[in-house]
């Protein structure tokens, strides 16, 4: 009767929540399936062993203590970037302004190392950080404010928001340029390192680690187990649930704003203070953007966006060896990168679909 | 006992670390590495890392031997790119972007036994580490010759009647306003100045080493605003592209702008890394102390001016370049000879002019941190000697003849 209906050969139906074994195993697949096609690429482009390649990717991202701390360290940065921005995704406020919250607070910072050289370094250790959580803060709750009060575009505000922090640096360095002239700042009390981030033991790369691990562990009680954390949660759903449920919107947006913020803050200054010594226009380094995907594909979880980032960074990192061990440049690696993310972007899909495809010699049974 | 046990074993470690200090590389075994701003694609990089192949190769040091870090930025990735080489076994770094410097020297500081070279920086001398130098051409004599070349089209464009003898302005795209890139265009301009003595010059920054598009625009600004020769201090082929485009001759750095510029480029100052390179590792092969500083010109073959355009430089151009060549080889000629140029009078500046506008006294270097030079006096024998005290320029006067644009 209904042969005259021509089925597609398949349809996309949603899947009910599938077990977490069967994500993981997808991913997996969608990772090895990644690494396979990487290796044809590199064959057909380069005519190099991809195992060979895969081999320096690993050994330029974790092959070497030092390198392993350097790796771990830089995604601990980018992590703690990504958690500025998770609560504000949270709450459906798109937050795409962290470049230039880490930027203000890592020129706090920075103001701080270079005008309070004479402080005692007690002073020096609590001001340094304070001042780029409150400037980080500041410019955070400009466009939450805005958008509270006047429902502005938030994507927009915290867009060129960064324009402006970017702006603000370049005039800073203006003043603190070393030497003048060449428009860069260099490192910071290079005799005495007043104000950098002490070394425990000989580890210099230790404590932002454990400063980010511990922010993690913070944001996760924080977002899940307080009143706070789940304002921000129904925000996010509905604002009108929001409004009935009598929480101030207001209050919420611009109080979590003042907290993404501060979070930039502190990645500026673990920037400024414990890693580049130095404040210029790029030491963001486009970190507030990737710090974006990282909270994406990490599903607003500060535990997966550990792993996000982590794999980020070991990219970048392997990117740098492969370029020195076999002259290929930067863009191989963005190859690379790009189609490792296809791929993990992509199997997002398979978790949450599946295909259902014409099944003619079955069509009686389910008559 | 016990205590003049360990007395003697520290003895023996403190020797041994001294012997390690000044001992020998066999040239089988040197390792070399080398961290740069940017890659083979990129002019400048491009120029380092074809000298240090070059003075491997002279040494008998294959490639294996050689690290190469590329993409470097000026930031805290060049001390850990440094760590990384010193951490593979390298026994000499070389880095050769400015702002890499304090970088590159915080590494010096932890592995003393590794010497550390920096190219265009400016601390080694008063850094206190025996491991870490600077080393630059003294590429003003090369732009000087490349004047010389921008001098003679500029005569040939009066007499021929393409312009007037007052309408003879040049232009150049700078980098950064300091005293590198000053030092550079004074040179240039002196020798375009010595043949073409009604030229005058403007010189514009773009505020970065490499921009393509951004050195493109600020050529063609220049050339809006009545430049008819164009010369550059910056990095990429963005300037010739515009001269190219626009019909106006142009002189390059580093490399042959021909192939960007076919009709219009005239030739390109440039200097010789593998100069240095092989002073360099020859000292660590050896196991001998070398100095902070280190500054070579035409005499030790570290600057040259790239091939002359035969399409585009008028006749009797490489016979002049050789003579002014030659006469910088033999001295005879002093690129900044002061009675060649004057400068205003400024008031508590690094130097001093008598009433004409001639330098009478300047100073090289700076001890009291604000920037202005107070010691080192390098007028001498009626010269301003460049390059002498360190080897960075250290030229920072805007003379008479030329107007720079900051904004």
């Amino acid at each position: 009767m209904n042969a005259a209906v021509k089925e597609p050969l398949f349809h996309v139906v949603k899947r009910d929540r599938s077990g977490w074994a069967r994500g993981v195993l997808v991913r997996v697949a969608a990772i090895v399936l990644a690494l396979i096609v990487s290796a044809v690429v590199i064959v057909l482009l380069t005519g190099m062993n991809p195992l060979h390649v895969y081999a320096a990717l690993y050994d330029g991202a974790v092959g070497t203590s030092r390198r392993m701390w350097i790796t771990l360290r830089d995604a601990s940065i980018l992590l703690c970037i990504g958690f500025a921005v998770m609560p504000a995704f949270r709450m459906r406020f798109w937050n795409v302004g962290a470049e230039g919250q880490v930027l203000v607070g890592a020129m706090a910072t920075a103001a701080v190392m270079i005008y309070g050289r004479e402080l005692p370094a007690w002073a020096m250790y609590t001001l340094c950080p304070l001042a780029g959580i409150a400037a980080g803060a500041l410019w955070g709750v400009i466009p939450a404010f805005f958008k509270a009060h006047w429902n502005t575009n938030e994507t927009l505000f915290t867009l060129m928001l960064n324009y402006i922090a970017t702006q603000l640096v370049a005039f800073g360095i203006i003043f603190w340029e070393n030497p003048p002239g060449s428009n860069s700042v260099g490192l910071i009390n290079a005799k005495g390192k007043m104000g950098w981030l002490p070394s425990i033991g000989k580890n210099s790369y230790l404590l932002p680690i454990l400063i980010v691990l511990a922010l993690a562990l913070l944001l996760f009680v924080y977002m899940r187990y307080t009143k706070q954390g789940y304002e921000i949660s129904v925000v996010g759903e509905s604002e009108n649930t929001a409004y009935y449920a009598a929480i101030n919107v207001k209050r919420v947006i611009i109080r979590t704003m003042a907290i993404c913020g501060g979070i930039a803050g502190i990645a500026g200054y673990l920037l400024a203070a414990g890693v580049g010594h130095t404040i210029s226009t790029g030491l963001a380094g486009g970190r507030g953007f990737t710090a974006i995907v990282v909270a994406w594909l990490g599903k607003l979880n500060p535990f997966s966006m550990m792993l996000v980032a982590f794999g980020l960074v070991f990219m970048e990192k392997g990117a740098l060896e492969i370029a020195s061990q076999f002259n290929l440049n930067e863009n191989a690696s963005e190859i690379l990168t790009g189609i490792l993310l296809f791929f993990i972007l992509g199997c997002e899909f398979f978790i949450n679909y599946r295909l259902e495809f014409r099944k003619r010699e079955r069509e009686g049974v389910k008559a | 006992m016990k205590k003049l046990l360990s007395v003697l074993l520290t003895l023996c470690m403190v020797l041994g670390l001294t012997a390690c200090a000044s001992a020998e590389v066999s040239t089988a075994d040197i390792k070399v590495g080398m961290i740069c701003i940017g890659d083979e694609n990129e002019g400048y990089s491009a120029n380092h890392i074809n000298g240090l192949v070059k003075a491997a190769e002279s040494l008998g040091i294959s490639k294996d031997q050689i690290t190469f870090k590329y993409n470097i930025p000026e930031t805290e990735a060049a001390y850990e790119a440094a760590i990384d080489l010193a951490e593979q076994g390298c026994n000499i770094i070389f880095a050769n972007s400015f702002g890499q410097e304090t970088y590159v020297a915080l590494a010096a500081e932890e592995y003393p036994e590794i010497e550390f070279c920096h190219a265009t920086g400016t601390t080694a001398m008063n850094a206190g580490l025996t491991n870490f130098h600077n080393y630059f051409a003294a590429i003003y004599e090369a732009r000087y010759v490349s004047g010389v070349v921008a001098g003679l089209k500029l005569n040939e464009m009066i007499e021929s009647g393409k312009i007037t003898a007052d309408a003879a302005k040049m232009g150049y795209v700078g980098a950064f306003p300091f005293a590198e890139v000053i030092s550079g265009f004074t040179s240039f301009y002196l020798g375009a100045r010595s043949v073409c003595p009604t030229v005058t010059m403007e010189v514009r920054y773009t505020n970065s080493w490499g921009d393509m598009a951004l050195e493109k625009e600020t050529a063609e600004a220049l050339i809006a605003d009545g430049c008819v020769l164009i010369s550059q201090h910056a990095d990429t082929t963005g300037a010739p592209t515009a001269c190219e485009a626009a019909g106006v001759p142009c002189v390059g750095y580093n490399i042959s702008m021909i192939p960007a510029a076919p009709t219009q480029a005239l030739t390109s100052s440039a200097v010789n890394w593998a100069a240095y390179y092989a002073f360099a590792i020859q000292n660590v092969l050896d196991g001998t102390t070398f100095p902070a500083d280190w500054s070579a010109g035409y005499v030790e073959g570290a600057v040259y001016v790239t091939e002359l355009n035969e399409a585009a430089v008028p006749a009797g151009t490489a016979e002049k370049v050789a003579e002014v060549e030659k006469a910088i080889k033999e001295g005879t000629l002093k690129v900044f000879d002061v009675s060649t140029f004057t400068a205003p009078a400024v008031e508590g500046g690094s130097y001093t002019v008598d009433a004409d506008g001639h330098l009478t006294s300047a100073f090289a270097t700076d001890t009291n941190g604000d920037w202005v030079a107070d010691t080192n006096e390098v007028v001498i024998d009626g010269a301003f000697s460049e390059s002498s005290v360190q080897s960075a320029p250290y030229f920072a006067i805007i003379i008479d003849g030329i107007t720079a644009v900051t904004e």
